[in-house]
């Protein structure tokens, strides 16, 4: 294995919100490292909890209404305990961020360009105009949008979705931050736009060395950019895995339904997916104990464990995987197997 | 954008062509007799005759409601020999109750509407769009909560109202003011000002309430946007992502409503003048109608529609300026 350079360490990371309905438990004790130059993929469905974990990381969420404990640790910075302004000059910098819907991430007042330049000057401000106008273009030929120099002056609607997606990676990428946040980049895309930006995302790591936190629903986009994984349901990691192990040897139940649920072409039911049965819980309202049992065909076999006792991360199957299931380490190994590919 | 607003402006000319053609007709079927209005209680039927003639009522409607477009355009001339007058272009008729052009009363008057919806409009954008952001930035806390209160009461009060307690209790109660009476700002700044400023208030504190509601919903609904949250991950501060992704977003419709608001306001703030006694074209109006002056009438409603319509062109137009994306059609 390849020496490791944690850039971002998180702890404990619990977030939860104040609502008319009750305090909703968003993300619960969830802690993970990313290394520089690498891809870690964070997989769920809706409501698992995965970007208000990534937004959390910087702590974009609502101040008023959402409670946060854990650590964050950027260069040896706890960002949880940081000051606003030290966020300031960690947010765009040292950590950046690609959202979900490239349709309306972008300011529709200002034009692309000085949005690119906005990025910049914020944490360059004695840089000089030629020099903010000279990065701008830089930055708008490395995500490939053709004619820069007149494009720039363009305002956001004048864009196609993948085309504005290249421009919110230009500004989260114009200040070379050592972490990107991927949430869901490409789900709102056409899936040829979808690799392309895939691809973009990929070459841009090569050449800068960030590391990648990539969230997604999509177990094919992780099959393609992630390293390591971690599978999140209610607001909790329930695996954390090599990719081609999760994909070789899943070890959580939730994993397997998941895994299930991916078509493939050489697949002998074909045009039948397999779904997992019932819906997500309410984060209002966790079920007790492992809050997948309501859920899970294995429940039964672990004399009520499951219904009482939240189970906590351990390694089961391959090496560098862990699981948070109640089964015996035999007995998930055996499945998983039948249902890796 | 030049084919834009050459059509925009085509289109609101036909438009005030229909108001004059629709106002016109509309007052003319009234059941009074313009001439009988021109001479008083104990009027002989020759006088009235002779008005009748004088004054162009004699012809058919058509023909009188073309002199009097014409009369827009090249002024207007009544009677003849000895007793002939005119009114100048851009004349709207000549008011037979206060003997004298429609223009010139309008000139007279507009100054006093013009000076009190500017002032008003000022302060009540102040108010409006200062406590609405107020009330966004705390929101759910007592600031919020307060500004709530103020909208409900403010967008319920009516204006004679609130006028009249305003009058009633600055001036009378505690004195604090003398009562009102207008002077031109050129001829006496303080009396001007002592005239103008419990006015102004009245206005501005029943308009702002919708503004602040405006503002509030605008800019609260601006900070859920993707855009902003882009913005604070940039690292700007808060003050640039307020004014440069918030308020941007926000003062989109602010300013559209703003300019109509204000339009109709310039027609004459008929009931704040007459609360307030200020000579305005409310007031002119007002006076118009209880004395049945047919042609102020129609004047006075003419000019409020071109400010109207004006506001609407000069509205569309800077909101292509305003929001690029509405720029390219």
């Amino acid at each position: 294995m390849e020496a490791s350079h944690p850039v971002l360490i998180v702890e404990n990371l619990s977030v939860s919100f104040e609502t008319p309905d009750g305090i909703v438990h968003a993300v619960n004790d969830v802690s993970f490292v990313l290394h520089r130059g690498k891809t870690l993929g964070i997989v769920g469905e809706s409501g698992s909890g995965k970007s208000v974990t990534a937004s959390s990381l910087m702590r974009l969420n609502n101040s008023v209404t959402a409670t946060t404990s854990g650590s964050v640790q950027v260069s040896g910075k706890d960002l949880m305990a940081a000051s606003d302004d030290e966020l300031r000059q960690i947010r765009g910098s040292e950590i950046a961020m690609v959202f979900q819907d490239p349709m309306s991430a972008l300011n529709p007042y200002y034009t692309v360009g000085a949005q690119i330049a906005e990025a910049y000057e914020v944490h360059h401000p004695n840089a000089s105009k030629s020099e903010v106008q000279m990065k701008v273009i830089d930055m708008m030929t490395k995500v490939g949008i053709p004619n820069p120099e007149q494009r720039s002056k363009d305002y956001p609607h004048q864009f196609s979705g993948g085309m504005r997606q290249r421009i919110v990676i230009a500004i989260a990428l114009v200040n070379d931050p050592k972490i990107l946040i991927a949430d869901e980049p490409t789900t709102a895309l056409d899936v040829t736009v979808q690799a392309q930006i895939l691809d973009l995302m990929l070459s841009l790591q090569a050449e800068n060395g960030m590391a990648i936190l990539l969230i997604t629903h999509d177990l094919g986009v992780i099959a393609e950019v992630a390293r390591d994984v971690l599978v999140m349901y209610a607001g909790r990691v329930v695996e954390k895995a090599d990719v081609e192990d999760l994909f070789e040897i899943p070890t959580h139940p939730y994993s397997w339904g998941l895994l299930g649920a991916v078509s493939s072409l050489d697949d002998s039911h074909r045009g039948q997916l397999k779904t997992i049965e019932g819906a997500p819980p309410s984060l209002l309202n966790l079920p007790t104990g492992c809050a997948f049992h309501p859920r899970c065909t294995y429940s039964s076999e672990n004399n009520g464990q499951c219904e009482t006792l939240v189970p906590s991360l351990m390694q089961k199957g391959p090496e560098h995987s862990s699981s948070a299931c109640h089964l015996q380490s035999a007995r998930v190994v055996q499945i998983g197997r039948e249902v890796g590919k | 954008m030049f084919l834009f607003i050459t059509r925009r402006l085509f289109f609101a000319l036909l438009l005030l062509f229909a108001v004059s053609v629709v106002t016109y007709l509309l007052f003319s079927a009234l059941p009074v007799d313009p001439a009988a209005l021109t001479c008083g209680k104990n009027c002989k039927p020759e006088l009235i005759a002779a008005n009748r003639v004088r004054l162009g009522y004699d012809k058919p409607l058509v023909e009188q409601y073309w002199l009097f477009l014409k009369g827009i355009f090249v002024g207007r001339d009544y009677g003849m020999g000895q007793a002939a007058f005119s009114c100048p272009a851009p004349s709207l008729g000549y008011s037979f109750s206060q003997h004298e052009c429609v223009t010139t009363l309008i000139g007279k008057t507009f100054p006093v509407t013009a000076f009190l919806s500017i002032g008003a409009f000022i302060l009540w954008m102040f108010i409006g769009v200062g406590s609405g952001a107020i009330a966004a930035l705390n929101k759910g806390k007592w600031q919020d909560r307060l500004a709530n209160a103020f909208t409900a009461i403010g967008v319920s009060l009516p204006t004679f109202y609130v006028g009249l307690l305003v009058l009633f209790s600055v001036v009378i109660w505690l004195g604090i003011l003398p009562f009102p009476h207008y002077e031109s700002p050129l001829e006496d700044p303080v009396k001007f000002l002592n005239a103008m400023i419990l006015p102004w208030i009245t206005l501005a504190v029943l308009s702002a309430a919708s503004y602040t509601r405006l503002t509030r919903n605008g800019m609260l609904e601006a900070m859920n946007e993707d855009f902003v949250r882009l913005g604070v991950a940039k690292g700007l501060t808060r003050r640039v992502v307020l004014r440069k992704y918030v308020m941007r977003s926000a003062m989109v419709p602010i300013v559209t409503i703003a300019g109509l608001d204000f339009a109709a306001l310039l027609g004459g703030a008929i009931i704040t003048e007459s609360v307030f006694s200020l000579p305005g074209m409310g007031k002119l109006s007002i006076r118009a109608v209880v004395e049945s002056d047919l042609p102020v009438l129609v004047g006075t409603t003419m000019v409020a529609a071109v400010f109207i319509v004006l506001a609407n062109v000069i509205v569309d137009i800077s909101y292509g300026f305003l929001d690029p994306r509405v720029r390219e059609k």
